[in-house]
């Protein structure tokens, strides 16, 4: 009896040490370097890994699940929609731009819709990307066979850290970060002076955001600081998680912006309102977007707020390409920082796959995965143009950050993750069709849905 | 740590749907995962709402048909090996085929089974006509006919469906049987057109 009491409080004090050493430095901005030698440690691992895997595949050359592809599953051909017709009705006399119909123009749509049957660029983005290597996640493991004793020792043995040593670490310290922000928020808000109150609240905000990235294991990566957000401006990112936040935050402070929630979400943003200005509307505001507009407006030109933190794709990707920007964001006005936020996939796949799993399943997989790595690239301001509508502008941005981050720019809504297709993009592909039966030239060649441009 | 993908695919299957199809051992087991993940339901089977999911597909204007050729008569599931059936008639026609056993039935993917795919896209009632009415229909599909400035009314429609029909109609019946219609596109390079390359 007394054996066990003596257990239970000396592992009660290695625990504490363990979270002061870790909460500490963090609240501070230090590190003490454990996850730098964490992650090496880790990317030596999966490197023995990955080859053992390859390894194994080629000793049995007959496996039945072959390894994924990058670049997908089929080679797309072809041209515009007019330079295939063009080709398809080689046989006539006629040209395109005399019209007429032929038989053969079915086949242009047959074969475009048989590819995209079989692998398409939308709805993979959907859900989780598919990893080149396995790295020795259950949740990862799609394609991969039994290898070796070795590697499931292995595997075990990493479920065995994962969820016995690091995840009671990782929660607790979760715990005390978000219990910090509620206290510390509301201790500042009492404080009636402008300064004092400014500094104290932006100090409680960077503390309580270091120690949940600590609670997450995230190592984050900041490119450019010098064109880092300020005061007056707006922030805009690619969306893959609610992570997203935290990992911005850690570096400079934000105002949020959102719908206003219940519960313990609300108990949250009610008290970080108290210490310095967010942006929270009722559901019933959200609809309006004038309203919406016009209060982030207020905000932005109050140039003593700190920045507005969007992610104007309104839904959360999968990390391999940025979906549509809704202009919404880029009508306020004022100066737009972009960032662009990579996350590697080896060690955790952050993509929150709001259909499939809630917000506390993700978060439990998320403090049960190896790690979080993540890099960041703040990208030069930019301001809307002379004659530039904000559709533009906001594709412009988008541009900017696909290209910085190495994702896929696509110029499809991330809505289509619940929502259908909108009828007017076949009604432009019925519209282009026309011009060639009616026998004028297309007057552009391209087809917008269906542009997409790699890095 | 087995492997989930394949694991509802039995080996006799695959060699199965190889024989029938000629797709390789590779490209059936990232075909299934392909089904798979488009099976929302998760009961094995699609349904026409699963291929409406996809963005690409719905706005082709023939997409409806396209769905359609996957369902056999009156059904509305297809399970993996309809889809595979379907998906051989664009598997892009290989030189060492030619030279096969000739009493070994065409195989889906040949010129003719081609042009028969395409032939039963605007054969509607499968009566081996495509009539004045089953060509206007697809006509339809593929044009917008409130334009602005350019109008192409129901009559224009009906007066190309007629040229179509007369170019095409050797025995005067007025409609475009299947030999008639391999005749009009003999020129046409079907074996590029309608495949689909892979990437192995």
């Amino acid at each position: 009896m007394e054996n066990s009491l003596k257990q239970r409080r000396g592992l009660q004090v290695w625990f504490s040490v363990m979270i002061g050493l870790i909460m500490i430095p963090a609240m501070f901005g230090l590190s003490l370097g454990v996850t730098s030698v964490y992650i090496q440690i880790l990317v030596k691992i999966l490197e023995w890994s990955t080859l053992r895997i390859q390894r194994g595949h080629r000793d049995r050359p007959t496996l039945p699940v072959p390894a994924p592809l990058p670049n997908g599953l089929i080679q797309r051909e072809g041209g515009s929609m007019e330079h295939e017709m063009g080709e398809l009705r080689r046989y006539r006399t006629q040209s395109i731009s005399r019209g007429e119909f032929a038989l053969s123009d079915s086949f242009y749509f047959y074969r475009k819709g048989l590819e995209s049957i079989v692998d398409d660029q939308v709805t993979q983005r959907f859900s989780s990307e598919e990893l080149v290597s396995w790295n020795l996640l259950t949740r990862t493991n799609h394609n991969f066979h039994y290898i070796s004793l070795r590697l499931t020792v292995i595997w075990g043995l990493g479920v065995i850290i994962r969820y016995c040593v690091l995840f009671p670490l990782r929660i607790t310290l979760a715990i005390i970060g978000l219990s910090w922000l509620v206290i510390g928020t509301s201790l500042v808000g009492f404080l009636p002076n402008r300064r004092v109150k400014n500094w104290l609240s932006e100090l409680v905000h960077l503390m309580c955001y270091r120690i949940c990235a600590r609670g997450l294991s995230a190592t984050i990566q900041y490119h450019n600081k010098n064109n880092k957000p300020q005061k007056g401006g707006i922030c805009v990112a690619n969306h893959t998680s609610p992570i997203d936040i935290v990992i911005l935050a850690n570096d400079g402070c934000y105002a949020m912006v959102g719908q206003s929630h219940s519960g313990l979400m609300g108990v949250i943003q009610r008290s970080m309102v108290r210490s310095c200005p967010h942006v929270w509307f009722e559901r019933s505001e959200m609809r309006d977007r004038h309203a919406v507009t016009s209060r982030l407006r207020a905000h932005v030109a109050a140039k003593s707020n700190l920045p507005i933190l969007i992610f104007p794709e309104g839904t959360c990707i999968n990390n391999t390409s940025v979906m549509m920007f809704k202009k919404g964001s880029f009508e306020i006005g004022g100066t737009i920082y972009p960032v662009a936020i990579k996350y590697d996939p080896r060690f955790g796949d952050a993509f929150w796959n709001s259909a499939k799993y809630n917000m506390v399943s993700y978060l439990l997989r998320m403090m049960t995965s190896w790690a979080i790595v993540v890099n960041v690239w703040y990208l030069p301001p930019m301001t809307r143009q002379e004659g530039e509508d904000a559709t533009k502008f906001a594709n412009r941005v988008k541009s900017a950050i696909a290209h910085q981050g190495g994702l896929l720019d696509m110029a499809w809504d991330g809505s289509l993750k619940r929502d259908k297709v909108k009828e007017e993009f076949k009604e432009h592909q019925q519209k282009m069709y026309s011009s060639m039966v009616v026998g004028k030239k297309a007057r552009t060649s391209q087809e917008p849905h269906t542009e997409s441009t790699k890095r | 740590m087995g492997s989930r993908a394949s694991s509802l695919l039995r080996e006799e299957e695959i060699e199965e749907i190889k024989k029938e199809t000629g797709f390789s051992h590779s490209q059936i087991t990232r075909l299934y995962s392909r089904f798979t993940s488009l099976d929302k339901g998760e009961n094995g089977t699609l349904g026409r709402e699963d291929f409406q999911r996809i963005p690409e597909l719905a706005i082709n204007p023939l997409g409806d048909r396209i769905i359609n050729a996957f369902f056999p008569e009156g059904e509305d599931q297809v399970n993996f090996r309809g889809f595979m059936r379907t998906l051989a008639h664009f598997r892009p026609i290989e030189d060492n085929e030619k030279n096969k056993d000739p009493t070994a039935s065409e195989p889906l993917n040949s010129r003719i089974n081609k042009l028969l795919f395409a032939f039963q896209l605007y054969d509607l009632d499968r009566d081996d006509k495509i009539s004045r009415d089953e060509l206007l229909q697809v006509l339809r599909m593929m044009v917008l006919r409130m334009m602005v400035g350019v109008n192409i009314s129901d009559e224009q429609l009906g007066s190309i469906a007629d040229r179509t029909i007369q170019e095409a109609d050797q025995n005067g019946d007025n409609s475009i049987s299947f030999n008639e219609f391999i005749k009009v596109l003999e020129k046409v390079d079907v074996e590029q057109k309608m495949s689909i390359r892979f990437l192995h």
